[in-house]
């Protein structure tokens, strides 16, 4: 039997403590629709169990989604982790409400991509799939 | 559940007719079907079909039943009898950042400027129990609404108001026993006693586990917690409203209105339900429970779904919960206009969307409205953007007319087909939820978690496919690039907050709060009313977070099982 092509691996996670899962919910159905094989952490993560995760699940891509405004203290220390652990190949995309302002300096921390409100969803389906070595 | 809405039935002949079909299927056969339909959705943005042309024919068999008179049963067309003509709705603008200090400044700032009512917006760490110290609350400080974290707190965020005359909402769920607790210490050290205190709190953590999804301990202990403050309230607090049944945060989440309007209803028949068990007498709460209802952007729905709540309450409450006393049947509520409907493109835009949204909660009957602010889909409004919000309610108020009579749209042939079809769907609902053994039940399940999952899921598929249009999103992109101003919270006052918990907690002596927790615990292991043991733990500056702990050593804590 030939070897089916590599399934792409996403964790979408929810640090912090904001609770708006409507977003996070329907990227990951999304992305499993899409045929990725999605592990969705649920609310309230810390930065550690998020990389925890990616680890674990040996994951390609990392999708964060933080709407409460507390993501210049959030994902900075994901990305740090994430280098730390030698898993700086791994692709941190991040959604929700994040200031145009911020989006350089996210950026330069290693984020890949940032989807602001009114992204649709195949365009992040899309990148993902773009961006993920095949 | 009393017995489910009858059938509708068509009075489906018109005598001038030769033919014996109603007069809509001859108009619509030979008129309307002569002309192609745009391409485009018929239905609301819940996905309920709508027809082109509503006739009598869609009204109730009986519709002066169905309807009856504004202040009186079944209220479909408002809960008092003069309504707007009598008193305006409540303009009550929610409100909170930082810590108490600043809070405090724009909260008499609002009272300077004649608001009677104020609203508080708690952080992201004291909506979850968590101490600002907390090493989870890092970054999440005073962001999203105020800080608080001691009585001492409370005392300085209404510092200069008297408690005693001005009434107070708290948006604030699974901490909220222990927030009221810090209430009535903070007035009890201003000299006023609880029985004066005027407001709102909003409690409702059904929803939480539903929709929101702040939550400190597993649902059975979390419910006990509502209904020890409904009985508290019931006895020691009459002017307070123990529980606001919300509807907002469930439609915030995806739902469709149906889904708001049945889940919210039947959270509501559930805290009425464990009230009743703990031996209290309908009529000694229910006059004090209200509702809080979403406004989004499907303006006859959302008008219908107003309708439809207030019969279907009043008459779950007297026929199902033998509520004998008239105010124990009024579903009074508050507003919102969507948060989500909001977008982060050409926000200017939102203004429209906005208004247009407050317009149907106000032609839907409601007590009090929060309209939004254009930018909230980037920030926290600035300071123009929320005058701007509040304006948009004055405009409607003072200059469209709207308010000179009572439930303009009372008769409507839509306005009542929709009506009807909302309180069918309701009732759909309710079945479905009794056969899982009730919402405690259902949300174990994750029942409406999984319906809002796929409504929300249906929604942006649509969005996404051009079926629905968003202006500025997937239709009519081009211009408003340009960025516009957004507020920034200063992250200094994070290590400031953290600074005023430490000095309480250096202040106290001796092993007051120490003994306090453990006699909460002990409480907590047992069944009485935790309310007392919460005073006494406010009483001796204890902070929320140690409160929380504490009762977390006893009742453990929820981890949500995630569908999507």
């Amino acid at each position: 039997m030939a070897e089916q092509k590599r399934k792409i691996r996403v964790v979408v996670a929810k640090p912090g403590l904001d609770g708006h899962d409507r977003g996070a919910k329907i990227i990951a159905r999304a992305l499993r629709d899409a045929g990725m094989e999605v592990i969705y952490t649920g609310l309230h993560q810390t930065p550690e169990q998020i990389v925890e995760t990616v680890l674990q699940e040996d994951a390609h891509a990392v999708g964060l989604s933080i709407l409460s405004g507390a993501h210049m203290t959030l994902v900075p220390r994901i990305a740090k982790l994430l280098d730390e652990q030698g898993a700086e190949e791994v692709i941190l995309v991040l959604g929700g409400t994040i200031p145009q302002d911020d989006i350089p300096e996210l950026k330069e921390l290693g984020v890949a991509e940032v989807f602001t409100p009114g992204s649709s969803v195949q365009e992040i389906v899309d990148y993902i799939r773009g961006a993920v070595p095949a | 559940m009393a017995t489910p809405p009858r059938e509708l039935t068509g009075q489906d002949t018109d005598s001038n007719d030769s033919a014996s079909m109603p007069k809509s299927s001859r108009w619509r056969a030979e008129r309307y079907a002569a002309k192609p339909e745009r391409e485009a959705l018929f239905e609301t943005i819940s996905g309920e079909p709508v027809e082109p042309l509503y006739t009598e024919e869609d009204l109730p068999a009986d519709i002066d039943a169905e309807i009856g008179m504004p202040g009186e049963f079944p209220y479909t067309r408002g809960v008092y009898p003069s309504m707007y003509r009598g008193r305006l709705w409540t303009m009550r603008q929610f409100a909170g950042f930082g810590t108490a200090e600043e809070t405090n400044e724009r909260f008499r700032y609002l009272l300077d400027h004649g608001q009677t009512g104020l609203s508080t917006a708690f952080d992201m760490p004291s909506l979850m129990g968590h101490d600002s110290d907390h090493a989870r609350s890092e970054g999440e400080v005073g962001r999203e609404g105020v800080a608080l974290d001691t009585p001492d707190d409370m005392e300085t965020l209404f510092g200069g108001i008297d408690m005693g005359a001005v009434s107070t909402s708290m948006t604030i769920n699974a901490p909220a026993a222990v927030m009221l607790a810090f209430y009535v210490v903070a007035a009890e050290r201003q000299g006023v006693p609880p029985e004066q205190l005027a407001g709102t709190i909003q409690t409702d953590i059904l929803k939480e586990y539903i929709a929101q999804k702040e939550w400190c301990f597993p649902v059975d202990p979390a419910m006990r917690l509502v209904t020890d403050m409904i009985e508290y309230c019931a006895k020691d607090m009459p002017r307070w409203h123990p529980v606001s049944i919300s509807g907002y945060h469930i439609r915030e989440a995806g739902s469709t209105a149906q889904q708001e309007l049945a889940f919210t209803l039947k959270d509501g028949f559930t805290y009425v339900e464990q009230a009743i068990e703990r031996g209290l007498d309908v009529d000694t709460f229910a006059p004090r429970l209200s509702f809080f209802f979403n406004a989004h952007i499907d303006f006859f729905e959302e008008i219908a779904k107003y309708r439809a709540a207030r019969r279907i309450w009043a008459r779950e409450l007297r026929d199902t919960y033998g509520a004998r006393d008239e105010r124990s049947l009024l579903m009074r509520c508050h507003a919102q206009t969507a948060g989500v409907s909001l977008t982060a493109q050409q926000p200017l835009n939102n203004v429209t969307r906005t208004a247009i949204e407050a317009l149907a909660a106000v032609l839907g009957g409601t007590q009090s409205l929060h309209t939004n602010s254009f930018d909230e889909a980037l920030a926290l409004p600035t300071e123009e953007a929320a005058r701007v919000a509040l304006r948009t309610q004055q405009v409607i108020a003072e200059e469209t007319g709207v308010a000179n009579t009572i439930d303009p749209l009372g008769g409507s042939y839509f306005i009542e087909a929709l009506t009807d079809r909302m309180e069918e769907a309701a009732y759909g609902y309710f079945v479905k939820i009794d056969e899982l053994g009730g919402m405690v039940e259902a949300i174990k399940q994750n029942y409406p978690q999984r319906e809002i999952a796929d409504a929300s899921f249906t929604y942006q598929q649509e969005v996404d496919a051009g079926q629905r249009i968003v202006v500025g999103v997937n239709g009519y992109t081009e211009g408003g690039e340009g960025q516009i101003e957004t507020l920034r919270i200063d992250p200094a006052l994070e290590h400031k907050q953290i600074g005023r918990l430490q000095a309480v907690r250096a202040r106290r002596e001796g092993d007051g709060v120490e003994r306090s927790l453990a006699a909460l615990r002990e409480a907590a292991a047992g069944e009485q009313n935790l309310m007392y043991p919460l005073l006494d733990c406010a009483r001796a500056h204890a902070s929320e977070g140690e409160i929380v702990e504490s009762l977390q050593q006893v009742f453990g804590t929820y981890t949500e099982t995630p569908v999507f």
